[in-house]
Parts: C-alpha cells; structure tokens; sequence
C-alpha cells in the first residue's frame, strides 16, 4: 500500500494550518511571521503536486515553479521592508509596531 | 505529445508595450539627475498614452470576445473599458503626485516605475482568464504596492504600514492560493471555462468540497478588497502610507479587485452563484455597518476615508451579489466613480500643507474656505458624492446598486443600504463642516502647493462627479455593454 492522495492533502492542510497560527498568534518576532508565510506557501505547493501526480496532469507543477519564484521575490520584498522598520524603530517584536491604532 | 505552436500575441500588445516601456523609464530615470526629474514623470505619462493606444488598437469588435495563450489570457469589452479606466485614474495619480513627493523630498523616479509595474500587474488581472494568470497579475501588483507604500524610507508609519500590508496580503494570497489548489484537485484544470463546466456537473454530487474551496477563494478576495471583517490593514496602510501611495491604492487597484472578482466568481464559479451569494451578504452588510459606523469617530483625515472606502466595498459588493446584468453592470459602475471620486480627494488633500507640513488631521482643514476657497469646494464636491449627495455621481452609483438588489428581492437589504448611508452622511459633512464654518486656529496658516497643470486636472476631475452624476447614462452604457 503506497501513500494516497489524502495523505498528502492532510499534511498540507496541518502545515497550512501551523502558519495560519504562526501568523495569528505570534506576538514576538516578525521574522517567524515572514517563516510562516513560507511555510504557508509551501503548504500550497505541496497540495498542487499531489493533485498534479494524482491527475497526471502537468498544469499544478507549472503552477509550483511560478509560486516558488513569486515567493522568493516576496521574501526579498518582506525582508527589505523589515530591514528599513528595523532602522527607523529599533525593534522587530510584533507587539511593539503599534504607532497607528483605531 | 503535441506540438509547440506559436501563441497569438497581438491581444497581449498593451501588456508587452507597458512592459517595455516600464524597464525603459526605469534605466532611463537612472540617468538624469534630480533637476531632471520631469522627463521621468513625462515618459510614465506618455507610456500610459501609448498603452491607451495599443488597447484601443487591439479591442475586439463590440460584443466580441479573444483569447489567447491556450484560452488562459482574455481580452472583451469588460477589459477593454476597466483597463482604460485604469490608466486614467493612474494618470491623475501621476500628475496629482508629483508636488507632493518633491515637498517630501521623495520625488524619485522609482514611485513611477512601481506604479507602472503595478499597472501591468492590474491590466494582467483584468485579462487573466486563468487561475494562474489571475494569481501572478495580483502578486505583480502587490508586490509593486508594498514596495511603494515602504519608498519614504525614513517615515516610522510608512514602513510600519509597509510591513502590516505585506504580511496580510501575503496571507490573503496563500488563502486565496489553498482554494485555488482545491479547485484544482477537483476539476484537474487552471482554466476558468474549463473550471465552470466541471463545476457545473459536480455543483450536486459534491457539494461539500466546492464549498470548502469557495471559502478560501471568497476569503482571499475580500481581504484583497477590504471587506469586513478582513480589513484590519486598510486604515493603517492608508493612514501610513505617503498619501501619493494611498491614492493610489485607493483608486486603480480597486478597478483592478472589481475584475478579479468578476472573474473569478461570473467566469470561473457562477455554478455556485447560492452559496457565494451568501458570503457576499454578509460581507456586505458588515463592511458598510462598520466601515460607516467607525468613520465617525476618526480624526486622521486618510484613516476616515480608510473606513470609507470600506463602506463603498460593501457597496459594489451589493451590485456583486445581485449577479445579475444590472447587478454586475451597476456594481462596475460604482467601482469607476468610486476611484474617481477617491482621487479628487486625496488629490486636495495632498495639495493642502498646515504649518508647512502636510495636512492630516480632518482639524488641519479648518477655515480652507476662508483662504483656498476654489480646492475647499473641490474637495467639498468629492465628499459629497461619497456620501451619496445628489446632483453628484455618487447618488447615482448607490441608487442603481441598490436598485440592483431590490430586483432580485432582497428589499430588506436595499434598506440597511440607505440606512447606513445615511450614517455615513454624519461624517462626510462634518469635514465640510470644518471646512466652511470652523475658523483656523491661531498659528494655523494653510497653504496650498499651487500648480496650474495641477489645478485644472483636479478641477475637471472634480466637476465630472457633477457633469456623470447629471448625465450618468454613457458610463452605464459602457457597463451595461462590457456583461451583455
């Protein structure tokens, strides 16, 4: 008995899951949000092989690559924008960038 | 195994012409130096022209449809007339922006190469006619749009609001991307016809797992537009931002949001029109509730428009739910006025500078009739359309959605519309209020960046809200025409 599709989906639904929270319940450091929308990224990557390897149909790994290059231009994006706030504030905890409330 | 067969690649024409030209304002701007600055903004203007140009010049035939790239790229009269609004409005942005950057000593050319890039991410979205077009059209924008929103580097909000918008627009597109993953398992095709004929036969059989992608793809969506309750970025991005970003992001991507939900729920997932009806309703109502109710107690000027445009989203969400001719053609119609109407705001409200820094505060305005009375009534004209005052298009946008909604029987709905309008009302007047009968403070010397170019666009921009609210029938026409 190999692996079936579902379980491939149940993984990347805990993954996915993992970095919803990661994201919602982090209160300390951005760069674990940044991870966890990685992570989040991956979770979906991994659903389209499965589906992609189950359907032997070649469309879900093309969607991958073109989600692999897009996450790795929002990485670069995340990190910049993190560097410049790191400059002005001096800290990169999560419960400190709180200038704008309401 | 078939053979490669060569694309046709004229319907992507304006798409591969803004590319260029986008890459060439970018090294070309590398050149000049600062004094120079204008040719920058000149050639962005120009490349918004020539693009008008290769959109018109490939326009199907009235109700013609093309495709392209295996059916995954699309060109009707729906993309045609959303994608020359959007050059217009990212005109307006342009030309409004550029005394504002240089009094913030940002005026550089990156803001127009991103915004330029950003537009080719809009125009992609408002074509793409697949899962995977639709996907890489709006990261393309949001990537260009943090990146813009974080270029006052040394502003502490700016980059604050940078890293907010990033992390939930990062996280509205992995939603967005699960449900699409989904969609994909159960009908093994990227392609939206393809996806709507499959769901079409498996809308009974499986009802459970369409829905549970639904979730995701509606999630997505309404985090992009700022929907309640998935807003929490909208006011601190538009507060944050320098406020040449937020009328940016506050006008085209919204054209742009309007297609991709088109696309997405009429192209791709009207099987299951009941079920994301459902969702839209109750979007709808809690956008404009909230959105409406919060603005009252607002003092930032950016941060009320903020919960502003909220209540507005809810508003063509109304139109979009109907999903009728007169729905979908209204909801478009309120979407176009809406990004006009957002730039002659913000447009004022850069021009305006209180104590030799630029007006924030809803306070800073007081007494601009008394010395600007010319921009107070401009700005008094836009406010007035957003709250729905007639003569001004605003009435008309909100009343043919409305309209929209009582069609398909949901009277009950069309009255929380106009109650909470008239909530909304409060707020829109009391900034006129401010304006025309608050005395400045002592001290409070408002000065206006006085350009004519400037000047003229602004008025024309703002009187149009009149001249469409008195003779709105061509503009629906071309709505009604872009879902016959």
């Amino acid at each position: 008995m190999g692996i079936a599709l579902n379980h491939y989906l149940v993984l990347a639904a805990i993954l996915f899951s993992i970095s919803i929270a990661g994201i919602i319940i982090n209160r300390k450091n951005l760069i674990v949000i940044l991870m966890s929308i990685e992570l989040m990224l991956l979770a979906v990557n991994l659903n389209f092989i499965a589906f992609s390897h189950f359907l032997d149909d070649l469309a879900g790994q093309v969607f991958v690559f073109f989600i692999l290059t897009v996450a790795a231009a929002e990485a670069a994006i995340g990190l910049a924008i993190l560097v410049v706030l790191f400059r002005n504030k001096q800290t990169i905890n999560v419960a400190d960038i709180n200038e704008m409330k309401g | 195994m078939t053979s490669f067969m060569q694309p046709n690649l004229l319907p992507a024409l304006p798409e591969m012409v803004m590319l260029a030209m986008a890459c060439l304002v970018l090294v070309v701007d590398l050149f000049l130096p600062q004094q120079k600055r204008g040719f920058t903004v000149l050639l962005s203007v120009l490349t918004l022209a020539l693009v008008s140009w290769a959109t018109l010049f490939t326009a199907p035939a009235a109700g013609a449809v093309i495709t392209t790239f295996g059916g995954s790229f699309i060109v009707d009269s729906l993309a045609v007339t959303l994608k020359l609004a959007v050059y217009l409005v990212t005109f307006l942005v342009f030309v409004y922006s550029r005394d504002y950057l240089k009094d913030l000593d940002i005026y550089k050319g990156e803001y127009y190469v991103l915004g330029l890039f950003a537009v080719l991410g809009m125009m992609i979205m408002i074509s793409a006619h697949s899962f995977l077009l639709l996907y890489l059209g709006l990261e393309l924008l949001s990537l260009s749009l943090y990146a813009m929103i974080a270029f006052n580097r040394d502003s502490v909000s700016s980059s604050e609001a940078a890293m907010k918008y990033f992390v939930l627009g990062a996280l509205a597109s992995g939603l967005l991307l699960y449900g699409i993953s989904i969609f994909y398992g159960i009908s093994g095709t990227l392609d939206l016809t393809a996806l709507s004929l499959v769901i079409k036969e498996q809308a009974s059989t499986n009802p459970v797992m369409l829905a549970f992608a639904l979730t995701f793809i509606v999630v997505g969506l309404s985090f992009k537009l700022g929907a309640v309750p998935f807003h929490m970025w909208l006011p601190d991005v538009y507060q944050g931002s320098p406020t040449s970003v937020t009328l940016f992001i506050g006008s085209a991507p919204k054209i742009a949001g309007f297609a991709m939900a088109i696309r997405l729920l009429i192209d791709g997932l009207a099987g299951l029109q009941i079920d994301w009806s459902m969702m839209l309703m109750m979007l709808a109502v809690a956008s404009m509730a909230l959105g409406n109710v919060v603005a009252i107690v607002q003092t930032n000027f950016k941060r009320m428009l903020a919960y502003s445009t909220i209540s507005h989203v809810g508003f063509i969400m109304l139109g979009l739910l109907a999903a009728t001719q007169t729905g979908l053609s209204s909801a478009m119609f309120y979407t176009l006025t809406y990004a006009i109407t957002s730039s002659v705001a913000f447009g004022v409200l850069m021009l305006i500078n209180c104590k030799g820094f630029n007006a924030q505060e809803i306070a800073d305005l007081k007494g601009l009739n008394d010395t600007h009375p010319w921009y107070a009534a401009l700005l008094a004209i836009a406010l007035f359309s957003m709250a729905g005052v007639p003569p001004t298009v605003g009435f008309y946008a909100k009343l043919v959605v409305i309209n929209a909604v009582i069609q398909v029987d949901m009277v009950w709905l069309g009255l929380v519309a106009v109650l909470l309008s008239v909530i909304g009302l409060y707020y829109y007047l009391r900034v006129v209020k401010v304006m025309y009968f608050d005395k400045p403070e002592d001290g409070q010397a408002i000065t206006v960046k006085d350009a004519l170019d400037v000047k003229i666009l602004l008025s024309a921009n703002s009187l149009s809200l009149i001249l469409l609210g008195l003779f709105p029938s061509f503009l629906m026409a071309w709505c009604i025409a872009a879902f016959a």
